[in-house]
């Protein structure tokens, strides 16, 4: 049910690519403080999703508002961070320092020209800060691993201090003592900063120790609800096969 | 020095050249790292269509050449969005159908004419006033355009996804970036011939991208390459009497090559002083 704390609201979308259907029906809502896991098998549509929801795909049916307007017509772009699934094309060459690539997130909230000043710099601390990669301001990303690499887009994504984050696999290729304290990370943000974090991932079994709502899609959703749900819900079983029992333990 | 600077053509040629070093190494560094380096040759074909087309039409070349390649740069975007081709097929394609209207038209024309060879190969000492005028004019609006979307550009460059989350008009931004290029390599044509204009927008960017630990740092090392190889070059055309192209792209890569030893020294003998402090992936938990 809609509210006033509804961030983003997803109304039957569909999606196909070159006649073959990707997303078939979705609807659902994102309230402010959710952590939303989008889980399903390779294949299901979940980055699709969120590419849609952002706008950087066209819903073939259906309607995406955030914010309460229309994607299409969406301007409030510094209230959504994003961090995608490849987060720069051109690997260990790109001459970008960390402190370069966070400023590129201030850059949704500025109008053209767009210019640098002091409290744009103070809020490129901060996020380093918050992510603790302060001390790496001055480092060429490209000489990073991936774990703090990852570190530094959340920090491009939080520098203005959005209302909802919204990640894709953001743990591919990280290991699994890294992936931990990332997830602490993003606990943090969501419960201290109060940011809507929604994200897309195949790691059912430690995303769900995280979250406290999960969305499970194979084309269609086939779940949204609590944690709690989730564990109870035979249809997903279907689909999470035998993690679901590890998930379902929360610490 | 005194010598080459007594004669019109070299200040002319000094004047032209260094102005589209400046803004082929801007250029150049957003093109390669966004994997389009092939853009310079694949626009230059075209150029020649648009020389082709201005010798036969008895328009400047130049001009003619200039509308061909940026209306050829724009449509390789508007065949790879509609097509759904990959950028260097819809290149490829313009290309080479730059390069058959050429062959055409100089065929139709009868002879193989002799100020199209200029073109090809390059003849910077023959630079007249006005397409000094000309060069810097472009390279002054190709500046001043990089300069306000620097940020824009930058961001489109390293992660377009992201850019346009961020309420860049990803589109928008990629079509200027290709009328930049499409004007660049005209001006490079004049300098170093449609044969070699990639060269003057790909090797001095690489070679910034070898020692450079920023952005900025990058853009500036390019330039710095690309001005000082097209100076080189022409003392070399000047007191030797060699051409002024392949001098300039021979230094470009020479330069290109310096910084690649002095980048494999640095990575394999120099040990960088802040190693020990890079975080492994087990560093201590984050901020709270």
């Amino acid at each position: 049910m809609e509210t006033d704390k509804t961030q983003v609201r997803v109304e039957n979308v569909a999606f196909s690519y070159r006649a073959i259907p990707v997303l078939i029906d979705i609807s659902f809502l994102i309230t402010r403080g959710d952590f939303l896991a989008v889980l399903g098998p390779n294949g299901s549509g979940k980055s699709t999703l969120v590419k849609i929801i952002l706008g950087l795909l066209p819903a073939g049916e259906g309607n995406v508002t955030l914010f309460g307007e229309n994607v299409r017509r969406f301007s409030q772009w510094s209230k959504i961070g994003y961090v995608p699934q490849r987060a720069t094309q051109s690997g260990t060459l790109f001459p970008a320092s960390v402190q370069e690539v966070v400023s590129m997130g201030v850059l949704s909230k500025k109008r053209f020209p767009k210019i640098f000043k002091y409290r744009d710099r103070k809020a490129i601390e901060i996020a380093l800060e918050r992510v603790d990669m302060s001390k790496f301001g001055k480092r060429r990303i490209g000489e990073l691993s991936g774990g703090q690499q990852q570190r530094v887009f959340i920090a491009r994504a939080i520098v203005n201090e959005p209302e909802i984050l919204f990640l894709d696999e953001p743990t591919a290729g990280v290991d699994a003592s890294t992936q931990q304290r990332f997830y602490e990370m993003l606990d943090m943000l969501n419960k201290e900063h109060d940011i809507t974090i929604v994200m897309v991932t195949h790691d059912v079994g430690v995303v769900t120790k995280h979250v406290n709502k999960i969305a499970c899609l194979n084309q269609r959703l086939v779940f949204h609800g609590t944690h709690d749900e989730f564990c109870s819900s035979h249809v997903v079983q279907e689909i999470v096969r035998g993690e679901h029992h590890l998930v379902c333990h929360r610490h | 020095m005194e010598n080459i600077l007594s004669y019109g053509f070299m200040q002319r040629a000094l004047v032209a050249g260094l102005a589209v070093s400046v803004t082929c190494a801007i250029l150049g560094l957003f093109l390669i790292l966004r994997k389009d380096a092939m853009i310079g040759h694949g626009l230059a074909h075209v150029t020649f269509g648009g020389v082709a087309l201005g010798l036969f039409l008895k328009v400047s070349p130049i001009l003619a050449a200039m509308a061909v390649s940026v209306l050829a740069a724009l449509g390789i975007l508007k065949l790879k969005e509609k097509a759904g081709l990959y950028e260097d097929t819809a290149l490829g394609i313009f290309s080479s159908v730059g390069m058959a209207v050429g062959i055409i038209l100089v065929s139709m024309a009868g002879s193989f004419n002799v100020n199209l060879l200029s073109f090809l190969f390059g003849n910077i000492l023959a630079i007249e006033t006005f397409e000094v005028w000309l060069s810097l004019g472009l390279t002054a609006a190709v500046i001043l355009t990089v300069s306000l979307c620097y940020h824009e550009l930058v961001y489109l460059t390293f992660d377009p996804e992201s850019a346009a989350t961020a309420g860049i008009k990803v589109k928008r931004l990629e079509a200027v970036l290709a009328v930049l290029s499409a004007v660049t390599v005209v001006l490079g044509m004049k300098v170093v011939g449609i044969l070699l204009v990639a060269a003057l927008i790909v090797i001095p960017s690489a070679a910034g991208l070898m020692l450079a630990g920023s952005f900025r740092q990058a853009m500036v090392m390019s330039v710095f390459v690309a001005v000082i190889s097209v100076f080189a070059g022409m003392l070399c055309a000047f007191y030797w009497d060699l051409p002024a192209s392949g001098s300039i792209v021979i230094l470009n890569f020479s330069i290109f090559l310096l910084l690649f030893s002095v980048r494999i020294i640095k990575t394999r003998v120099i040990r960088s002083p802040n190693a020990d402090h890079i975080l492994t992936e087990h560093e201590p938990g984050v901020n709270k």
